[in-house]
């Protein structure tokens, strides 16, 4: 059987897949950047937390009531934020995001600041690698319908996309709930497996480590979403023993990918048979089009 | 078809329109004409419901136009966006079918999407691929059919020529032309006013958010005046 560490890993990269995937909607689908996921991760962990060891309902409902709870929230938020544009946005995610730590640091009914402890360890692996399976081909069914295509005609040209009679006001809440459900999940598996919440947990390095993971893996991939998880989950892990060093090469790690690839390891690309066909096809057009161009300056020249 | 009534928009201060009115019958290609920053863009966004009006309305088929630009697309006026604006990653099939994101009659469609393959036959060589991959023309194109897909009867365009090389110049208003031809109705602004009015049944000139001159398109064109400020004769001394 796999080490207990090994195995802890493998829960940490399933719990922070299930946020990042929801992210990945929000961000890499629907074009918002938010900096306040770890917010709704924190409303999941603690309504869970509340469901399993002060009201004593079994694990999955509190599972479930840490994703409502989530999504709740987010409509509210969405619906005071989502009318503002681009950057406004993000900072709103922002100061969302930090109130919600705020005020859990102030419920001593949770713990309060000094967070709480000795949780139920509710969550095991098995749980975790289902759940994460079930996201993923949750959101690749979403991303590949149409509800999908519109949220991406959404990102890629919001006017265009309103000009064609989109409810972009309508596709952004969805993303944004979607996503801040998600959230609430992997809130809810973290604290019943770690088996203590501390607010500071879901501050904006948490918050902005979710986002990083996202653009990392590549904007618009699912793959790319899987894979950034992976490594900048792992990548720290590795590093253990190098005490704070390792929190430099993560972000080495970011600086260099960024400034190398910045469209993410994955780009735009899917690690599937389709998504490989469709690069190269992109490929050969992008050849041939800068042939057309090249002929045809040539043709202007003589 | 559609009446606009003395519209007055404002960017904060700025005031982009002080009273515009114009008409625009069935059938017929209406261009407005004028300088950068004669607010002609700026009516477009305002007929279409991206800009809220200070004072004044627009009438479309005894419909008052709100600012929902959803409703106003399902009223029948589809907008060819200045710079394209073609989603840049999804396939030319999906950029065309987004064009007909409200509509559920699907018989229709299927064969407003091969008469808009009749109009543009590259876009169905390149129905695959995606958007941003195409040039410049072809996403022009795509533009339009994009708007045609929405089934509206009345075309609003806006700059539809920027950027183009000449050749590629001479098709879009051609094409223009054939658009009309499947019972479209046409409000086109363009910078290139040579073009626009040798297409068009009628004109209107914008100048500094007013309009300064209308009436048929062949007067417009002969206009001294008109001609010295915007057609580039050097015939008349002066001009704005």
């Amino acid at each position: 059987m796999l080490s207990s560490y090994f195995q802890q890993i493998i829960v940490l990269v399933g719990i922070n897949m299930i946020a990042v995937l929801g992210l990945s909607i929000l961000t890499g689908f629907t074009g918002l950047f938010s900096f306040g996921h770890a917010g709704f991760m924190a409303i999941g962990a603690y309504i869970a937390a509340i469901f399993v060891a002060r009201l004593h309902l079994p694990f999955w409902m509190a599972v479930a009531a840490g994703a409502a709870g989530a999504a709740l929230v987010s409509i509210v938020i969405g619906g005071l934020t989502l009318k503002l544009k681009g950057d406004y946005f993000c900072i709103a995610t922002m100061g969302f995001g930090e109130a919600v730590r705020i005020i859990l640091n102030n419920i001593e009914y949770v713990g309060g600041a000094r967070g709480w402890e000795s949780l139920p360890q509710l969550t095991s692996l098995w749980v975790v690698l289902v759940l994460a399976v079930a996201m993923v081909v949750i959101t690749w069914n979403l991303i590949n319908s149409r509800h999908g295509r519109n949220m991406v005609a959404i990102r890629e040209e919001e006017l265009a996309a309103q000009m064609a009679g989109i409810n972009v006001f309508r596709y952004k809440m969805v993303a944004l709930v979607v996503s801040a459900a998600m959230a609430g999940i992997a809130g809810a598996l973290l604290g019943n497996y770690i088996q203590f919440l501390r607010p500071t947990m879901f501050n904006m390095v948490k918050s902005t480590d979710l986002t990083i993971m996202v653009i990392f893996g590549g904007l618009g991939s699912i793959s790319g979403t899987i894979v950034g998880t992976i490594i900048l989950t792992v990548l720290p892990e590795l590093f253990r023993n190098f005490a704070q060093w390792r929190l430099v090469v993560y972000g080495l790690a970011v600086v260099v990918i960024m400034v190398g690839r910045p469209q993410g390891v994955m780009g735009g690309f899917e690690m599937t048979p389709s998504g490989i066909r469709k690069h190269f096809a992109a490929r050969r057009a992008r050849q041939a089009l800068e042939a057309e161009l090249r002929a045809a300056e040539r043709e202007s020249a003589a | 078809m559609l009446s606009v009534h003395e519209l007055h928009v404002s960017y904060g201060g700025i005031k982009a329109l002080r009273g515009v009115s114009m008409e625009v019958n069935q059938g017929e290609i209406v261009t407005i004409i004028g300088a950068n920053g004669a607010g002609k863009s700026t009516m477009l966004n305002a007929i279409t419901g991206f800009l809220k009006p200070a004072k004044g309305e627009v009438i479309f088929n005894g419909h008052k136009l709100g600012r929902n630009p959803a409703a106003i697309v399902k009223l029948g006026i589809c907008h060819v966006p200045e710079g394209r604006l073609v989603f840049a990653n999804l396939s030319v099939q999906d950029n065309l079918m987004l064009g007909a994101y409200l509509r559920k009659d699907r018989k229709k469609m299927a064969e407003d999407l091969e008469k808009v393959f009749v109009l543009f036959p590259r876009l169905k060589e390149r129905i695959k691929q995606q958007a941003g991959t195409l040039s410049g023309g072809e996403q022009q194109m795509l533009a339009m059919g994009r708007a045609l897909m929405t089934d509206g009867e009345l075309v609003l365009m806006d700059e539809p020529s920027l950027g183009l090389a000449p050749l590629l110049v001479k098709t879009v208003f051609q094409i223009i032309k054939e658009i009309r031809d499947l019972g479209k109705t046409i409000l086109l602004v363009e910078q290139n006013a040579q073009k626009a009015l040798e297409v068009a049944d009628r004109a209107y000139v914008l100048e500094q958010g007013r309009v300064v001159k209308e009436g048929a398109a062949c007067d417009i064109q002969s206009d001294p005046a008109i001609r010295a400020a915007y057609l580039g004769s050097k015939s008349v001394a002066g001009g704005a």
